[in-house]
């Protein structure tokens, strides 16, 4: 089975400079093949990167990566919706559908299934297969036991299978601005507060424990989620593509440990270790994987 | 008699769902309520005579999802996210070919339901895939020396009460927290506060809602039978063109005491 890495989108709110310079680096140094481009959490954010779109395009492919669309998880606005459906109805990229608004726009074309989108069996894989969905990331939340009956059901059908390996976990999406409300203000008048929070703003329980992340209308995992150590596994299972999110760390140094773990030049025990050594300044999950708490960390082969 | 199917089945379980499916089927259940594609479309091929409804937890909040649930699986009501203002339902209503429903009384969350791993990433147990939020097995609550109690949700602490506050059920997203932004605890999501609609009945019916909910999950006997007679009476007044009747006092009954419209009033909430 093939091994590709991917880049997810940006989901935090780091201003047009530093995605641009982001991107650059990627494009030159990160050994992933497919980068998700876009803003999927808030639309109010977008005005302020469209611009660059093309020239951060043109750019990545010149670096020899694969580029896709996301669309916006929450679609409920007017302005949402047409967003949506232009991206899902232009034929210059494929597109990674995030939200259920855009399926009919995508009906029959050959498009990618986001995870949030709900794909936890083999009849809805085999629907959005049906419609044209030709790749699948899968919820985050999704156990292996799943994961693995979910593979072995899209390899049959031509069909190619994500899992994000790496970052915060997506745990919760609202209608609602929590970083706008944590400084008493509104979604309307944010002022784009969430901007100061390039990882998203933790949360602390009042037992002294930090648990959660906040980015704008999303909740995340403090923990990040790392399947490191779990990547041979997972590639037996037929899941082809592994995906990175974006965060303030040294992502060319992640991908590059994970692109040798892959290559095999690195066995599990060494990688686990040379990312444990990366500064990502919170610990490590991979509880859902394991089909316990999502938080917790599961030393699968005698290391942690 | 409706039946709520409305989590998201694993790979390699889905006889479990199919199998109620067909029971449900089987005893004469009038409309199966669903959110997960692949339930949708089973229900679809091989019950085509039931009813299907689309569950709040689908999130499908614009017409365009709608109406992709009702071409692609027949829905025949879509149960809607409680994000929308009655101007905004009213809206709807003119733009998607099946019935609405809309949740009256209970929980006010803003979170968008169906999409949801919090109580899985604390505990274990996923929202989706077993119907569990904040599952009873999980939660604790300790009195120290002092009288404060704490209230944990496996080994989470969501909130501490003083001796004389009242202790709420651990909710991670009805929690107390701190942030950089606030460091003395705050309800970083919600306060502990029920939607009740009651005022906006006539408002709701005018829009175009054709069923109104009220949550009855986790709650008691006398909870639902206040709540229910309540609003039964207030909904036949107003479909009769009387004036509202004067219903009990429903505060009592509602979390935190507190009550509010939420999303249905208007878009400051955000």
């Amino acid at each position: 089975m093939t091994a590709n890495l991917t880049l997810g989108p940006i989901l935090f709110h780091w201003d047009a400079d530093k995605k641009r310079d982001f991107y650059a680096r990627v494009a030159d140094e990160a050994p992933v093949e497919v980068i998700y481009l876009g803003e999927v959490i808030c639309s109010k954010r977008s005005p302020f990167f469209e611009r660059h779109y093309p020239e951060v395009i043109e750019r990545l492919e010149r670096g020899g990566k694969r580029v896709v669309l996301s669309t916006l998880s929450e679609v409920v606005l007017p302005r949402e919706r047409r967003v949506t459906t232009d991206l899902c109805g232009q034929t210059d990229y494929p597109v990674e559908i995030n939200n259920a608004a855009g399926l009919s726009e995508v009906d029959g074309h050959p498009h990618y299934v986001g995870p949030m989108m709900n794909v936890y069996n083999e009849r809805t894989l085999a629907h959005h297969a049906c419609h044209g969905a030709v790749h699948f990331t899968l919820p985050v939340e999704l156990p292996r036991v799943a994961a693995k009956a979910l593979a072995r059901f899209a390899v049959d059908l031509g069909v190619t299978v994500e899992v994000q390996v790496f970052g915060r976990a997506s745990l919760a999406l609202s209608a609602r601005c929590y970083h706008a409300r944590a400084h008493r203000r509104t979604k309307d008048e944010c002022q784009f507060v969430c901007k100061e929070d390039p990882d998203g703003m933790t949360l602390r329980t009042l037992g002294g424990d930090n648990m959660l992340a906040i980015n704008g209308i999303q909740t995340l995992s403090y923990s990040y989620v790392n399947l490191i150590a779990e990547i041979d596994d997972m590639r037996t299972l037929g899941i082809s593509h592994y995906r990175l999110m974006p965060h303030s760390t040294d992502i060319v140094a992640v991908a590059t440990i994970f692109k040798d773990r892959i290559a095999g030049h690195t066995d599990a025990a060494e990688a686990a270790a040379l990312l444990s050594v990366k500064h990502i300044g919170a610990p490590f999950s991979n509880g859902f994987w394991h089909g316990i708490a999502g938080h917790r960390y599961l030393s699968t082969s005698g290391f942690a | 008699m409706l039946l709520a199917l409305n989590t998201f089945p694993p790979a390699g379980q889905f006889d479990l769902w199919k199998q109620a499916a067909d029971i449900g089927a089987a005893l004469g259940i009038d409309a199966f309520i669903v959110a997960d594609i692949g339930l949708a479309a089973y229900m679809a091929d091989h019950h085509p005579d039931r009813r299907l409804h689309l569950s709040v937890q689908a999130a499908a909040s614009t017409p365009e999802a709608i109406r992709y649930y009702c071409e692609q699986f027949g829905i025949r009501r879509v149960v809607l996210p409680r994000i929308l203002t009655v101007h905004e339902i009213r809206q709807l209503k003119s733009e998607i070919p099946c019935e609405i429903e809309t949740f009256i009384f209970g929980n006010h969350g803003l979170m968008v339901e169906g999409r949801c791993s919090l109580t899985n990433y604390a505990v274990g147990r996923s929202t989706n895939m077993d119907g569990a939020c904040s599952p009873a097995s999980e939660v604790h609550f300790e009195r120290d020396g002092s009288g404060s109690v704490t209230a944990r949700l496996g080994c989470h602490v969501i909130d501490r009460f003083a001796p004389n506050e009242q202790a709420g059920y651990p909710t991670i997203c009805k929690g107390r927290y701190c942030a950089s932004a606030r460091p003395d605890p705050y309800y970083a999501f919600e306060e502990p506060i029920s939607l009740n609609l009651m005022d906006m009945l006539p408002d709701l019916i005018g829009a175009g809602v054709d069923a109104f909910k009220i949550e009855g999950r986790q709650r008691s006997r006398a909870y639902v039978g206040a709540v229910v007679s309540a609003f039964r009476a207030a909904i036949s007044a107003s479909l009769a063109g009387k004036t509202m009747p004067s219903v009990p006092d429903l505060i009592s009954l509602t979390e935190g005491q507190k009550q509010t419209q939420g999303a249905f009033a208007t878009k400051k909430w955000r």
